[in-house]
Parts: structure tokens; sequence; C-alpha cells
């Protein structure tokens, strides 16, 4: 008899416990969970799942060329900085290289700035080259793999190709000594010599502090169709046309100009990232790179990116499905872009502003200071932790070698 | 935007290297080979023609010579459904830049790294436009369904839980300028989310002229009729307004219709935020409202008065709360007539300023209840209904209808956001009806008051009393 009260009264207890949390699921709709092909992986602890050790090199390779110029913190290069920081205060780092599952060369490559401000890659190989070739005197770690389980951070437009225009970065190939490393990197398109099997890709830098400043009150109504603010025509470099963007954002334009619904123009306002949370959809075309800040900035400020860069591998892209949150249009296709959008079906522009107003997908593309939980750092080492254990072939046997150190173009050959 | 916007000046001198004359700054210097020579020379001379012609003559020279080598690479778009930018020259140099430029990139991604070769290709591409690159108007409506969807979502997720009914009070009367002034009102009330009541009092009874206009509103509305008609004089006129309204009010307070009592006079403008703060208000609140006084009159009236008047810091009068730093209500920003002492107008249709009174009606929204005979919450500061209008001619704001004015909530971030302006623009006394407009009535009525006026002149010798032309 009293056995079956006991198990009434656990009855009891158990659904009064389940009808409040019905009742809390309930009012949390507005967002959903985010799950990517990796599964549901974007708010995994890299902690206690991966160990990394700092290689300490000497300053010249990192403090005293941020030292020259102080600019490098705050461009859309500004990741490997940021990561070398993060790392050297981590609970994954590491002392004992013995335990290392990942080694780290802090080795700023794109901080050597024209007066202008932009990242000149012309000494990034050599600079590159100069500090492999000092780990792999100094410590045995980078013999033992030829570089397998080393990672490097190569956020320059076309990734370890060092170079900013296409063909050039395409003739030159990643540098060949980190044919074996992983390498994250900020440019991704599928079937390019410059991205890698086995890359992380990671979205660009975005200042946190200067997005969150602008933020406005989520009840002010989205009555903007489409927003874009930007270069149509690289009038400087390719006055004619069809070069910049491969023809696409001039082909925006040209569509485009006079419809009311694509408040487009290539002026700078200063109310830009507030315009950016009026507006349902943001055009995220390619440029001379596919990938852009803007990216960023759509997903922080809720806006619906429309991204219009063939075959590009967006950021994280195994733990984001990119396909959920945003719009994908073919280059081909951009004449006919506003027949594609106003034929979604409003029901799943509002799950993408569900997908979108998700706090953990806003935190993933950041890299705030101090790092937070869930954030672009934590994203970077969960896709570090995601390709363990390493596979028994990158253990090179003794005397065995991979790497063919005097290959490239001579002026790579040259020390720094 | 930013990419390209910073690679633009260090490309500059780099550009060039897609020309066989290549000088890009990590190679070495090239040496100066008699082929080196002729390509300069040759390089020249397409430029002058070039010049002369207008279009990049080289590319047309290269499309010429290597037409064979082009065909494979047009795959990437087809020409025939669309047109390029600008001329046929740029139609001639779409979709290569240089021959050997393509095929050893091609040759580059098949040779070092066996992959296979996607189908974005670097070069130069054509801009793809389509036959009538303007908006389709379906296209248009079928996006503003978006925008309403959407912004029906963010109400409902961000916006006011539980709504209420705004009940809305316009005293309005037949002149030339009402049509104008009530369509403005009207389509600011139909673009409201919420559900609304429109109490409507007309001067000089019911007509069918007003009662046509509102009814294309689509809007549930109440239509008053009060039979004293509009006096000419604007004092008079202010007065019979606010009588108008508590004649209003007492209909709400019959019928017990519940909600936010707002006062939209048919000129005034009204924000669509202003709704929003509305539904804030919890008895009675007060927003700030701009004040419109100096529109449409001589640029003479202007100095006069800015010189007379002291440097107020706002260019604009505001009526509404005011506020300390702790966001509390202390006073009040009242209108100052001042300025205007001797030059207002007195009748409608004066060319003079019309000025309005102290503190507007249309700044202050109630609650319903407050004027209620019986409701549960109402509270013990606001005086019963029947009392004040007993003493109608003296109510010039709502304030009247409150003990002790304090309890009033400032809205609008404290009066710091002005959510309506308000004016007064009347046509003048001698102006006529815009023509086609209720001719057949208005033809019949002149003609009666034409009788009236040969009537009233035979009847007696000297018109003394000027002629009301009552349209």
């Amino acid at each position: 008899m009293r056995n079956w009260r006991w198990v009434f009264t656990m009855l009891l207890y158990v659904g009064v416990v389940l009808k409040i949390g019905a009742l809390e699921l309930g009012r949390a709709q507005q967002t959903e969970r985010i799950s990517g092909s990796a599964g549901d992986v974007l708010e995994d602890d890299p902690v206690g799942r991966l160990k990394v050790f700092v290689y300490e090199l000497p300053s010249k390779y990192n403090k005293k060329i941020l030292q020259k110029d102080p600019r490098c913190l705050t461009h859309m290069f500004a990741a490997e900085i940021y990561m070398h920081r993060f790392l050297l205060s981590s609970p994954v780092r590491t002392l004992n290289p013995e335990e290392a599952d990942w080694f780290y060369t802090p080795v700023y490559t794109t901080c050597d700035l024209t007066p202008n401000g932009l990242p000149l890659p012309f000494k990034s190989p050599r600079m590159m080259r100069s500090a492999i070739q000092l780990i792999s005197s100094n410590w045995p770690y980078w013999n033992r793999t030829e570089g397998a389980d080393h990672f490097f951070i190569v956020p320059h437009d076309f990734g370890a190709c060092f170079h900013y225009l296409e063909e050039k970065a395409i003739e030159r190939g990643i540098l060949h000594l980190l044919q074996r490393a992983t390498l994250v990197q900020t440019f991704g398109q599928r079937n390019h010599v410059c991205l890698k099997d086995g890359s992380i890709t990671v979205p660009p830098y975005a200042p946190p502090q200067k997005m969150q400043s602008h933020l406005i009150p989520p009840n002010t109504p989205r009555s903007i169709f489409v927003y874009f603010r930007g270069l149509f025509y690289d009038v400087g470099n390719d006055p004619e046309g069809g070069y910049y963007a491969r023809g696409a954002r001039a082909a925006v334009w040209e569509n485009f100009k006079d419809n009311p619904l694509f408040d487009i123009s290539t002026e700078h306002p200063t109310t830009y990232y507030e315009d950016m949370q009026r507006a349902i959809f943001c055009l995220c075309p390619l440029g001379w790179a596919p990938w852009s800040p803007r990216l960023v900035e759509a997903v922080i400020f809720g806006c619906i990116p429309v991204i219009i860069a063939d075959d590009i591998v967006l950021p994280f892209a195994d733990a984001i499905p990119w396909e959920d949150i945003g719009v994908f249009v073919a280059e081909k296709d951009v004449s006919n872009l506003d027949t594609i959008l106003t034929s979604i079906n409003p029901e799943v522009i509002l799950r993408k502003q569900r997908l979108l107003a998700n706090p953990s997908m806003k935190q993933a593309m950041l890299f705030p200071q101090p790092a937070q939980p869930g954030d672009a750092f934590h994203q970077i080492l969960n896709g570090l932790a995601r390709k363990l254990p390493h596979d028994r072939s990158v253990y090179l046997k003794r005397g065995e070698k991979v790497l063919n150190w005097t290959r490239g173009p001579v002026g790579d050959q040259k020390p720094w | 935007m930013k990419p390209s916007l910073l690679q633009q000046s260090r490309r500059s001198n780099s550009f060039r290297g897609s020309n066989p004359l290549d000088s890009s700054p990590d190679g070495g210097g090239a040496t100066k080979s008699p082929a080196a020579i002729f390509w300069l020379v040759l390089h020249g001379l397409c430029c002058l023609v070039s010049l002369v012609l207008g279009f990049r003559f080289s590319r047309l020279i290269f499309f010429l010579l290597f037409s064979t080598s082009t065909n494979s690479n047009s795959g990437l778009y087809q020409t025939s459904p669309f047109r390029t930018v600008a001329d046929i020259a740029e139609n001639l140099a779409f979709s290569t830049s240089l021959p050997s430029l393509d095929s050893s990139p091609a040759n580059r991604t098949t040779g070092t790294s066996g992959v296979s070769s996607s189908g974005v290709v670097v070069g130069r591409h054509g801009i793809l436009i389509r036959p009538w690159p303007h908006p389709n108007p379906e296209e248009v409506m079928k996006a503003h369904g978006i925008i309403e969807r959407v912004q029906r979502e963010q109400r409902a997720q961000y916006g006011v839980k539980s709504p209420r009914t705004v009940i809305v009070v316009t005293p309005t009367y037949v002149r030339t300028f009402q049509t104008l002034h009530l369509t403005g009102v009207m389509h600011s009330l139909m673009n409201v989310p919420y559900d609304l009541v429109w109490i409507v009092v007309e001067a000089g009874g019911v007509t069918n002229e007003t009662a046509s206009l509102i009814t294309k509103s689509g809007l549930r509305t109440i239509h008053i009729g009060f039979v004293e008609r509009m006096p000419i004089s604007w004092e008079d006129r202010h007065r019979m307004e606010a009588r108008m309204r508590l004649r209003a009010l007492r209909v709400v307070s019959e019928k017990k219709l519940d909600g936010a009592v707002m006062f939209a006079d048919d000129s005034n403008m009204h924000s669509m935020e202003l709704f929003d703060e509305i539904q804030k208000m919890k008895w009675i609140g007060a927003v700030s409202v701009g004040i419109l006084a100096h529109s449409g009159h001589s640029a003479e009236d202007l100095a006069a008065v800015r010189n007379e008047g002291d440097e107020s810091n706002s260019p604009v009068p505001i009526q509404g709360p005011a506020c300390n730093s702790s966001d509390h209500l202390v006073g009040w920003h009242t209108f100052n007539s001042l300025p205007y002492v001797g030059r207002s107008a007195n009748y409608v249709g004066d060319m003079a300023t019309v000025l309005p009174r102290k503190l507007e009606w249309a700044g202050f929204v109630l609650n319903s209840r407050l004027v209620w005979k019986e409701a549960e919450d109402k509270p013990d500061w606001v005086k019963d209904l029947d009392m004040v209008a007993r003493d109608e001619a003296n109510v010039e704001s709502p304030l009247s209808l409150l003990k002790d004015s304090s309890v009033v909530e400032p809205l609008g971030s404290c009066g710091r956001k002005v959510l309506l302006w308000w004016l007064r623009v009347e046509a003048r006394a001698d102006s006529k009806f815009p023509s086609g407009f209720l001719e057949e009535e208005l033809k019949s009525r002149i003609k009666i008051s034409k009788d009236k006026v040969r009537n009233k002149d035979m009847n007696k010798k000297a018109g003394a009393e000027p002629v009301e032309v009552k349209l």
C-alpha cells in the first residue's frame, strides 16, 4: 500500500516539474537551437578536450611588429594577434610540449601595413619560413610530424597563398612548408588552391564593442527590405567593371538601382549599423576576395545575409548550418535577385531570423576581449578538438621526409 | 565594402600586372629586350588609338587575334538574352583578359594540386543585366507582404503584450480644407496596428460629406453631430472644440468604451510612434507637441517675432511635460504667446499666425475608465465628468479633469521625443473650393445663401452685419 503512495507522489512531483519546464520552453520560442553537420557543437567547451603548446618565438616575430604598428589591433586581420593573447592565458595551454595535441606558432604575418592600413603580403612567406626554420631547429616537434600537428593563423585575403591578387595567389599556391599543417584562415572557397582540406574557416575580426554600442531597441520595426553599402565598381583598379567581384556587384547595381525595395548605395553613413538593424536582408557579395566582415555584421544585427559568392566556404561551416540561416544566390542569378528574395516563404524568413537571434550564433562570430564562452576563439579550439586524435600516419618514421625546403619562388628563400 | 576599399590604393600599380608589361614589385626588373620594346611601342600605339576611338582598342585586337581560344571560356555566361553595360566594345571585350592568363591558372589548378576545376574562373566576367531591369509591381507587393509579416512578428515579440484599443476623438466641421486635413488623420489612423475607434464630432450637425469621407477609412467610427455651427473667431473656436471633445467623452462614458483616449485634431500630424507610446500610459499621460505656428506666413512676421522673442533654444516651440533629471514630472513647457501679441490671427482665414492654447488637448492621453461613471479601480484624483462638463466654457485642457495634475505620466522618454505636430491652417475667407469638388451641393448652397442676401438687402437698406457665406 505504502509503495503505491510513494509511486503516486513521485509521479505527481515529476508531473509538476515537467509542467514548469514546459512553461519555460514555451516562453523561449524566440530562438532556435543551432546544429550544423557536426551536431550541436556551438556551445561545446574545449577545455579538457585538447592541449595546445605555444612556441616562444623571439619578439621580432610578434611583439616588435605590433609595436611598430598598433593599427594591427583594429583591422579585420586582427584575429591572429587576439588568438595569440587568448592562448597565452587559456586553460587549454600547456607548458609541457610532450603532452600537447596541437602546437601554435605566434607569427604575425599580416601586420606589415602600408600608410593606408593595408597589409602587404610580400614579406609574409619569408617570415613564415623563417619562423618554421626556427621551431624546427630548436624543438623536435616539427620534424616529428613535419607540421601535421601544428596550426597557424593566416587571416589574409587568400590565406597562406600570401597575395591579394587572385591570379598571383593561385600561381603561388599555399606555402609549401605549410602543406601538412592545419590552417586557420578567413578565406574559403571550394576547389580553390588556397583552401586546404581540413582548414578551419573563421570570420574576419570585427570590433565587438563598437558593434554593441550601436544596438537599437529590438522593437524598432524592420522596414528596409534589402540593404547594402559598399562599392559596386572599383574605379581605381577595375574601371570597366567585370573584374571586380566577377561582375556580381556591378550587376546588383545595374539591375536594382531604381528599385525602391533595395536600399543600396556607395555612401558611408554614420548610421550604418543602425540601418542594418532595420533591414530584413543584407547583401554580402564577394569583392576582390569572397569573404567580408559584412557577414559578421549581418549576423550580429539580425539581418539575414544574402551571400553572393560562388562556392564560398563560410566560417565554422561544420558547426553552423549556413544554408538554414542565410540565403545563397549564385552569381549568375544576381539579375533575378528580387524575384528570388520575394518568393521566399515568410515562415522561412521568420525561422532564419529566429536562428540569427540565437545568442550562441552571435557569440560564435565575435572575438571579444576578454574571451567569453562560445566565442570564435572557442569555436577554433572546438574545431581543432574535433580533428583529434591525430592519425598514426602523421608521425613520420625515422629519416622519412616529406617537405622539400627549397620548393617555391626564389624570392621566398631569402632569409627574413 | 571594406576589403575592396582598403585594397583600392595598393592595387593601383600592381593591377597592371595583368598585361604583358609586368612590373610587379616582387619580381626583378624586366630586361629591355627588343621584344619588350616592341610590346611597349605596340601598347603605346593602342593607347593612342583608344584615346581617339573611345574604347579599349587593344582588347578588340586580342579578341580578333585569339578568337578561337575565347570560345572555350565563353561558357561562363550567356550573352544572347542579356546585354552588357555600355557599348559594343565592351561586348567584344567580354570573357577574357588575356588568354594566357586564363589558361595558366586553370592549368595550375589542375596541375599542382590535382583539384578539379570549379565553375568559378578568375578573369573578366560580363555584367549580367536582365532585359527589363526595373521593379515588378507584383514582387513589390509580395515584398511588402513579407515586411508586414516580419513587423507583426516583431510586435508580437517585443511590442506591447496586450494592446489596448485606441479611442480617437476628432472635432471637425465642413470647410475648404476639411478633406485635406481629415484625410491626413485618416491615413495615419489606418496605419495604426492596434484596434481603433474613431469618434468624429462635427459642428453644424452630421453631414454627408464628412460621413462619406470617414467611411472610406474602413475603421470603426462614431459620428456625432454637434448642433451649433463653428464660430469664426479663433478664441470661440478653441472653446467650442473643447466642448465638442467633452461631448465625445460623454459618449465614451455612456457606451463604456474601453481603451486609451487620444485627441487627434484634424489638422495635426501624428507620428506612428505616438500610438506605441500611448500603450504605455496607465491612467493619464502627456506627450510633447511641436507647435508649427509659423507655417505659411510671410518672412516679415517671422523676423519680427524672432527679434522680439527671446533667443529660445529650440527653433520650434514645444509644448509638453517638463522633467527633472530623475525623469519625474516637475512642470510643463507651455506656449509662450508674448512675442505674438497683437500679431496673431483672430478670425479663421486671417493671414496672421494662429496660436495654440497654453496646453493643447492633443498632447494628452487618458485611460477611458477615468471618464466612466463607475469603474473598479478608478483613482480618486479624477473629477466626475458630469461635474466638469457643467462648467464647460472654462475647460481648457484635460488637466481640468484632475484634482491634482502631478499624477500625469510623461511619455516619449519624458517628453524628449516630439510625437505629434500641431498646426492650424485654414483657407482664406475669400478662397474657393477646388473645382469639381462637391459642385452640385455647393452650387445649391450658394444659390440659397445668395437668395438670403438678396432678401436681406431688400429688407434692410444698409447691410451692416458682415454676410457670411456659409458653405
